[in-house]
């Protein structure tokens, strides 16, 4: 609803320029947005586009830059991803489901809401320290991809939580009360009714959140992913390292070979973004326009 | 609405309707109370994980205190716990962390404001529908990306404008995280400044105002609340951001404000420490959690105060 439905814009000689130059302003600031994305998707581009091939997915880390590949981080962070999806999503949903759908709407919801939405701004690092702290201590699971993946699991939870409350949401009560008007119980009815009805939502959500976890580094230095890992992660308890810090790494080296090597890792991580992206982008248009009420 | 328009409401299978008295119905109770259990038990693991941060953090971090004083961690002014003589003031990393939050929102402050005053009140729909996916994608790009672009890309422009600067400097810092903060400021500002009622912006015309004056006088005003709290939570984000700023502002704890220098913020230093191999329960290990509890406190401080101001925005017009 922009002011332009109304279309009363005038152009009264009083404060003309004024106007004039407001506007550019504001024009000159979404431009600069813009362009800041195309120049540093184009650098990146640049810089790492000679470097990337079949090869260089497929090659072991290297102290030789024109040896060196990324294979064991794109199997740890595909092993990261598939854990993380496997703990978080039943955790994430159950929890929307309760909170939508179960819980009385008292104090103690709005508490839980709260701390949810909190939760969704803690810096991820923070999260790292408490996986360093229970995971890797407490539980002695050591610096292990099952760690790394727990501590994922509790940076994107607050997402799919809240974007799944969101979808739950959107489905009108009447769906719910015919269910009920037939007999369902309140499971029956989330289960046969909202659930389908809400999962394109869903399902965006949880592929957003997902994405943000695949890009995400911080959390698990603090776990302790390592520098370099030799081999691709076998079981739950194998070290690990992944495509976020193995750019890290090689951003980190002064030299300039390794600067190309992070490029193209970078050009690696953003097509599995864009595809993941576009796959939420499909599964909205595809199935969200299904179920019309 | 028409039947075949409806959500398929389809019955559920053979346990549709209560039919005479088979197994299922009659252990229906109970398998509904076992899911609502533990549908419950998911609800409550995220109040779980906030007090397991505190605990944790507060667990490490008091034993801190028993071999650190809170006063020297507050008041020092120099942090070298890896070194001997080993000095725990926590200041610089503060002083590292506040010159790149703020260079942050210098940044993206006007930027972002800017940008959300135009696409929401200038832009034609078309328009914003081309922008809005693309800063999407801006907000998309993971941090250690952003880091990337610091060293490679923005560290070379700001010493070749500046020689003096560093290879690492806080203000290739600044001018990446401000990037990566101003999705946040744009989406958000630009909800509050679209939920400001046509009726506020149609009465201020009726009165002759053009649209210059409609848009600084009337639709910012209204919306300066809920305008500031999408700055508190974008720097806050900017106080947690990591990769970026482990990556270009380098690891040299300093007091200084001066934005070329080598500095280190407070999530800089704990990715520094879980790198090396630090042995659990020494005073270093535990430097992690102490810092880890100060950046947890002053983002939670902001983000709840964002909070509180965004809910109060939705009462004023109704």
């Amino acid at each position: 609803m922009s002011s332009n439905k109304l279309d009363l814009y005038t152009t009264k000689p009083r404060g003309r320029i004024s106007n004039f130059l407001f506007t550019s302003l504001c024009f000159l600031a979404t431009m600069t947005c813009v362009l800041m994305l195309l120049v540093l998707i184009w650098n990146i581009i640049i810089q790492g586009k000679g470097w990337l091939s079949w090869d260089f997915i497929e090659r072991l880390p290297s102290r030789f830059p024109h040896k060196a590949g990324i294979k064991t981080a794109l199997y740890g962070s595909i092993w990261l991803i598939g854990l993380t999806a496997l703990f978080s999503v039943p955790l994430g949903v159950g929890a929307a489901v309760y909170l939508e759908e179960y819980a009385p709407k008292n104090r103690w919801r709005k508490l839980i809401q709260l701390n949810i939405s909190n939760l969704a701004g803690v810096p991820s690092i923070v999260y790292g320290i408490l996986g360093l702290g229970l995971f890797v201590r407490a539980l002695a699971f050591d610096r292990s991809v099952l760690s790394g993946a727990l501590t994922l699991t509790l940076v994107v939870l607050p997402i799919i939580i809240l974007a799944s409350q969101e979808a739950l949401r959107s489905v009108p009560d009447s769906i719910r009360r015919s269910a009920y008007a037939l007999g369902a119980t309140r499971w029956q009815t989330v289960w046969y009714q909202v659930l389908p009805a809400s999962l394109p939502g869903i399902m965006t959500g949880v592929i957003l959140a997902l994405s943000r976890a695949l890009g995400e580094a911080a959390p698990l230095i603090v776990v302790g992913a390592m520098a370099y890992v030799p081999f691709v992660p076998e079981s739950l308890s194998d070290e690990f390292t992944s495509l976020p810090i193995q750019i890290f790494n090689w951003t980190a080296r002064p030299q300039e070979e390794f600067h190309h090597l992070a490029a193209a890792g970078i050009l690696v991580l953003l097509i599995l973004l864009v595809s993941m992206n576009a796959i939420a982008v499909f599964v909205r248009h595809k199935y969200g326009k299904k179920i019309r009420w | 609405m028409e039947l075949s328009e409806a959500a398929a409401i389809k019955l559920p299978r053979s346990t549709s309707l209560e039919r005479g008295d088979g197994l299922l119905v009659r252990l229906r109770p109970v398998y509904e109370g076992l899911i609502h259990f533990s549908l419950f038990v998911c609800a409550s693991i995220s109040v779980l994980v906030t007090v397991g941060i505190v605990v944790v953090l507060l667990y490490e971090s008091v034993q801190f205190f028993f071999d650190v004083s809170i006063i020297e961690f507050l008041t020092g002014t120099r942090w070298a716990p890896l070194l001997k003589p080993q000095h725990f003031g926590i200041l610089p990393l503060m002083c590292g962390t506040i010159l790149v939050a703020g260079g942050a929102a210098f940044v993206a402050v006007p930027i972002g404001l800017g940008t959300a005053i135009y696409l929401s009140e200038y832009a034609s729909p078309r328009f914003r529908d081309v922008v809005k996916p693309m800063l999407e994608i801006l907000a998309g790009i993971p941090s250690v990306v952003y880091g990337y672009l610091a060293v490679v890309f923005v560290s070379p422009i700001i010493r070749y404008v500046f020689p003096s600067a560093g290879v690492f400097n806080a203000a290739s810092a600044c001018i990446v995280v401000g990037i990566m903060i101003l999705p946040m400021i744009i989406s958000l500002s630009e909800d509050i400044l679209q939920s400001v009622p046509l009726s506020l912006r149609g009465a201020a015309f009726a009165l002759g105002a053009n649209k210059f004056e409609v848009t600084v006088r009337v639709v910012v005003p209204a919306a300066l609340s809920g305008i500031i709290a999408s700055f508190l939570l974008a720097i806050s984000r900017a106080i947690g951001e990591t990769m970026a700023v482990t990556l270009a502002a380098g690891a040299t704890p300093k007091l200084t404000l001066n934005p070329l220098e080598s500095i280190q913020t407070m999530t800089a230093y704990i990715v520094q420490v879980s790198q090396g191999d630090t042995p659990t329960g020494t005073v270093e290990y535990r430097t992690i959690f102490a810092v880890g509890l100060t950046l947890f406190i002053s983002t939670m401080t902001m983000n709840i105060l964002a909070q509180y101001i965004l809910s109060r925005v939705g009462e004023k017009y109704e």
